[in-house]
């Protein structure tokens, strides 16, 4: 190490042009690579993102505001790291992986950088590898339990080729810098391996076998979701949506509920009080599916609108490192961005600056390309030990002017396999959450590997039946459309029968409260009940005597559905209003044939 | 810029662009001030010893002799108690004929809150008007625009909010202001006898468009001072921002930068969220509340300008002229407080989210009639019903001259709920329909 230190490159401000500075190099140095500008004592940490000559364009992750030609700048031989260790869960972090709760004062101060992982804590590690195993990178040497989850001890990422383990310390307690293996590679060379490891966050950690279809439904308790368009392990997904039609409403609903065991939350380029509400929120809130607090299984990453704008790329990737971290462990990782959009335009504003030859509405020719690859990280693989583990990457984007034919939303699409579009109609009627149930998709649903699951572990017709409602609804939609054209009576019955028919599949299944303590979450189980009490209703031979009765009949359906929705599960309320509804159909039925 | 001593003066000056100069100069600051031929200018780029100023007022006349004056240090405004109940232009200079203020000089547009010493925002703002209080509450500590038509009176609207919204300042920060409506937030404040809690920076139509780019960032530094060191609470108005962004991108133009949607510069988002996320609550009581406003062309939300202000503003308040009634109201379809689940039902009385939504439900099936009709189709006997419900719902709560509080507007809701339909079309939960229907 020390020898590198001496080989350093150094360098001089030469230009400035708002987070942009041309950087007079008097050395070799790396595209991506991390150097400090010195400006009056302060350290600015900033990225080579282009190299011409000896000229070095950095983009600065701080306000370049005073800053003088002839400033000193100092090049670290390496690329944006982070470190990795126990510790990363329940702390709030910013895009550099800086610890927000331990800098100093009330307004961030430019050039404070704070360490990620906290070495004075000691873990109670275990062995789990023991002298003379092969290993090679991400093989498991031996674990410490964070907060109730099993957080692996593993041969550093970095280490290329095989090595043999000399010996691992013993069951106790030990600080994240402390020894806790000796590993010998193939020419008998010691390496000295602790807890805590560091990884470039731009380039993928690839310590798996191999990386399978995804098969298994990730559970979000979000109905239009798992019911209609389900998200799987290992899965990726998208949330395109103008504003205020419900993104970050919805993915946190998810990041609250999902049947994860690690979630990564990146606020990318968004509102400083909504990060705030996940810090106040999640220490409180309990993990439906371990009882224990949310924040225990949550990382959350801030780099809120106001932060500098070159940190908000380094978010993403800071959070999909963690991801990729935990996932090497063996653990269902769920890992979410807001706004992916945000990153996208962070690219747009550097490329700008440097005069690159502009693609589409502005955006770097490579946008598509670098967005295919951020998502080709996530995925369900099997590890080298024959666990699996997963990532389930759910982004939003924010399409300008609401309009999807954008390049943002058009990179995403080619990139993702669910699609959930959120349309400002639904919005605009406080139809939430506002999915459109016609546009959206997720392919996942044509995986024969997950209709078999979800005939095994659901029930056997599921499939058909969830074909069957996303029919109804489109010919609800088609219904509504005709008698709009054509006007209430000059329509058969039928019209409005299918057409309310739809209203209720929306109304009950997708229409879904998130600020209601009961309606938020409807576990899978749930979901399979009213699945099945819809269509009963749907399917019953109703009677009527022209299309005045059909709109008050369904109403009423549709209020004593929603009552259901709110009371507790097989709750006496909700078996009484059950009772009622069969009732009602079964009178209607009476009625006519 | 009177001590002398430390300035650096030039004379030659290489360049001179529509909005711009370039020179040699040494040890120059990014984003320093200066002064060329007396006009203030601002440092943007620096390449080498080549230093190019952005001149506020345009170029027009500048020789290639004119004096280049650097002042050593960005933009400040001087902080004090003194603030209050001044008025000052784009650079904090005082434009009231009063004396020029004595107190800590601070750099404008400076850091910002760590969001992790952020608190919650869950103080309500009251403001009698049922479109905001009833619809889409408003909480200490948020930021939202009102988005309107050039022609209505949102000036007005945010006077009003502002004065019945106890806050302990009122900073307004004007930027393309025509005299008229300068002189109109004049006289209201001072009828209102708040005169000593108002602190006014202004850019007239009168002043150079470019020097509005500064107001904002005055206003905010003031709140700050007020905010932090004072534990205040801090209603910042400001009005236009679609003014703002207009030369935000008159500057980008100039300077030859690529330009994304609308011909406004790709980094519009950015510079508009490092001003709106000022807005902040603090654990101890102070707190930054921004209410702006962003004139639309035509009610086009898809323009740049709206479009980017929606996605970093805590929601929208949207006005529109309800021909029906013919009075201005607050539209509850395109209006959003975000912020607003934090406060209703919990500040307010427990059924207010279910009646707020049910209300604009039905408020929705009558604009769904109302489509109907105008194709020339027959109404039901419920398309009837909620057009008369929407009209009187228009009437009593959405106009914005009503003034009454919430529990009575909740009241409100229910009478007409009660007058127009059956609980099982208005669908609240049971319980609620138990207490409250009439
Ligand atoms: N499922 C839901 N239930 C009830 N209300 C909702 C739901 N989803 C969204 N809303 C309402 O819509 C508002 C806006 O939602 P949200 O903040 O998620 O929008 P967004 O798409 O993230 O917007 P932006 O792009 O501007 O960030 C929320 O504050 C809430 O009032
Ligand atoms: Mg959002």
């Amino acid at each position: 190490m020390s020898n590198e230190q001496e080989n350093r490159t150094t360098g001089k401000v030469n230009g400035i042009i708002a987070n942009l500075v041309i950087v007079q190099a008097e050395g070799p140095f790396a595209q991506n690579e991390i150097c400090y500008i010195v400006h009056n004592g302060v350290w600015l940490m900033a990225e080579v993102i282009k190299a011409q000559g000896e000229l070095a364009y950095v983009q600065v992750f701080e306000s370049t505001r005073g800053l003088k030609p002839g400033s000193t700048v100092e090049f670290t031989g390496h690329m944006l790291e982070v470190s990795l260790g126990p510790g990363l869960l329940s702390r709030n972090y910013d895009g550099l992986l800086n610890d927000l709760d331990t800098m100093t004062g009330i307004f961030l101060k430019r050039g404070e950088y704070t360490a990620t992982l906290n070495t004075k804590k000691k873990w109670d590690f275990k062995p789990t590898a023991k002298p003379g195993d092969q290993v090679t990178a991400g093989d498991w040497l031996g674990e410490v339990d964070e907060n109730g989850i099993a957080h692996r001890i593993m041969v550093p990422f970095k280490m290329e080729g095989n090595y043999t383990v000399k010996s691992v310390s013993q069951a106790g307690s030990y600080s994240p810098d402390e020894p806790i293996a000796r590993l010998l590679d193939e020419n008998d060379e010691q390496i000295v391996v602790t807890m805590i490891q560091r990884w470039p966050v731009k380039k993928a950690i690839k310590a798996y076998r191999n990386k399978p279809r995804p098969f298994k439904l990730l559970e979000t308790g979000v109905r239009t979701i798992d019911t209609l368009n389900p998200m799987v392990e290992g899965g990726t997904g998208f949330i395109p949506g103008p504003f205020g039609s419900g993104k970050t409403v919805l993915q946190q609903a998810i990041s609250k509920q999902a049947e994860a065991d690690i979630v990564v939350m990146a606020a990318c380029g968004e509102r400083a009080n909504e990060v705030v509400e996940l810090f106040k929120e999640f220490p409180e809130l309990e993990d439906p599916w371990t009882g224990r607090k949310l924040m225990e299984r949550t990382t959350i990453i801030a780099n809120t609108s106001n932060m500098p704008v070159a940190a908000r790329e380094a978010s993403v990737y800071s959070a999909m490192t963690i991801a990729e971290y935990y996932r090497s462990m063996g653990h269902k990782v769920l890992m979410l961005a807001d706004s992916t959009s945000r990153w996208a335009q962070a690219l747009r504003e550097m490329s700008n600056r440097m005069e690159e030859l502009p693609g589409p509405d502005a955006f770097p020719m490579d946008l598509p390309a670098i967005v295919s690859n951020f998502y080709a990280r996530a995925g369900y693989v099997v590890l080298n030990n024959g666990e699996t583990g997963s990532i389930t990457f759910i982004g939003t984007v924010s399409p300008a002017g609401g309009n999807l034919k954008e390049p943002v939303t058009e990179a995403t699409k080619k990139a993702t396999r669910c699609f959930y579009a959120l349309s400002q109609q639904r919005a605009d009627s406080k139809r939430y959450p506002a999915i459109d149930p016609i546009d959206s998709y997720s392919k996942y649903l044509e995986y024969p590997e997950l209709q078999k699951t979800l005939a095994e572990t659901i029930s056997p017709a599921w499939t058909g039946q969830v074909n069957q409602l996303k029919n109804i609804m489109l010919r609800g939609k088609e219904a509504a459309e005709q008698i709009n054209i054509l006007g209430d009576d000059s329509v058969s019955v039928d019209y409005h029968l299918t057409f309310w028919k739809s209203e209720v599949v929306d109304a009950v299944l997708l229409q879904q409260d998130a600020f209601d303590a009961i309606d938020a979450r409807t576990p899978l189980q749930r979901q399979r009940y009213m699945v099945d009490l819809l269509l009963k209703i749907i399917n019953a031979p109703l009677g009527f005597d022209g299309f005045e009765e059909v709109q008050p009949f369904y109403k009423k359906i549709i209020d004593k559905l929603r009552q259901m929705n709110y009371s507790e599960f097989e709750s006496e309320q909700f078996l009484a209003f059950r009772k009622e509804l069969d009732r009602m159909v079964a009178e209607r039925t009476a009625v006519e044939v | 810029m009177e001590t002398k001593a430390l300035q650096r003066i030039y004379t030659k000056i290489g360049q001179i662009t529509k909005a711009t100069c370039t020179l040699r100069a040494t040890d120059v600051g990014y984003e320093e001030l200066a002064t060329v031929d007396g006009r203030p200018a601002q440092v943007v780029k620096i390449v080498g010893d080549n230093v190019t100023l952005q001149i506020f007022s345009g170029t027009e006349g500048i020789r290639t002799d004119a004096e280049v004056v650097f002042a050593g240090k960005p933009p400040t405004l001087k902080v004090g108690d003194e603030l209050a109940g001044r008025f000052f232009n784009s650079f904090g200079d005082p434009i009231d004929g009063g004396p020029q203020i004595e107190g800590e000089e601070r750099e404008i547009g400076g850091p910002s809150v760590n969001p992790v010493r952020r608190q919650q925002p869950s103080e309500l703002i009251a403001t009698g008007i049922a479109g905001i209080d009833l619809n889409n509450t408003l909480v200490t500590g948020q930021k939202i625009p009102f988005f309107a038509d050039p022609d209505q009176p949102f000036n007005q609207v945010m006077a009003m909010v502002a004065l019945r919204a106890e806050a302990d300042k009122i900073i307004l920060g004007g930027m393309g202001l025509t005299n008229d409506d300068y002189l109109f937030f004049k006289d209201i404040f001072e009828n209102a006898g708040a005169l000593h809690r108002i602190i006014s920076f202004v850019n007239t139509t009168e002043d150079p468009p470019v020097e509005r780019l500064l107001v904002p960032d005055m206003a905010l530094t003031a709140a700050e001072y007020f905010a932090v060191d004072k534990k205040e609470k801090v209603l910042v108005l400001l009005t236009d921002m679609t003014l703002f962004a207009d030369a935000l991108s008159i500057v980008s133009n100039r300077m030859d930068q690529i330009p994304s949607k609308d011909s406004m510069p790709g980094s519009l988002y950015s510079d508009l969220a490092r001003l709106y996320e000022k807005a902040v609550q603090f654990g101890d009581g102070g707190s930054i509340t921004i209410i702006a406003v962003t004139t639309l062309s035509g009610g086009d939300i898809t323009h740049a300008i709206p479009d980017n202000t929606g996605y970093i503003t805590e929601g929208q308040l949207f006005l529109r002229r309800d021909t029906e009634i013919g009075k201005v109201v607050i539209d509850p379809f395109r209006s959003l407080s975000r912020l607003k689940q934090l406060v209703i039902g919990k500040k307010t009385r427990a059924d207010h989210p279910q009646v707020m939504n049910a209300a604009i439900r039905l408020y929705a099936d009558a604009a769904n009639a109302r489509t109907k009709l105008e194709n020339g189709f027959d109404l039901t006997e419920y398309d009837k019903r909620t057009l008369d419900f929407a009209k009187e719902y228009a009437e009593k709560l959405l106009a914005i001259d009503v003034n009454m509080g919430t529990t009575e507007m909740l009241d409100t809701a229910w009478a007409l709920f009660a007058k127009y339909f059956s609980p099982e079309e208005v669908a609240v939960k049971k319980e609620l329909v138990e207490e409250y229907w009439k």
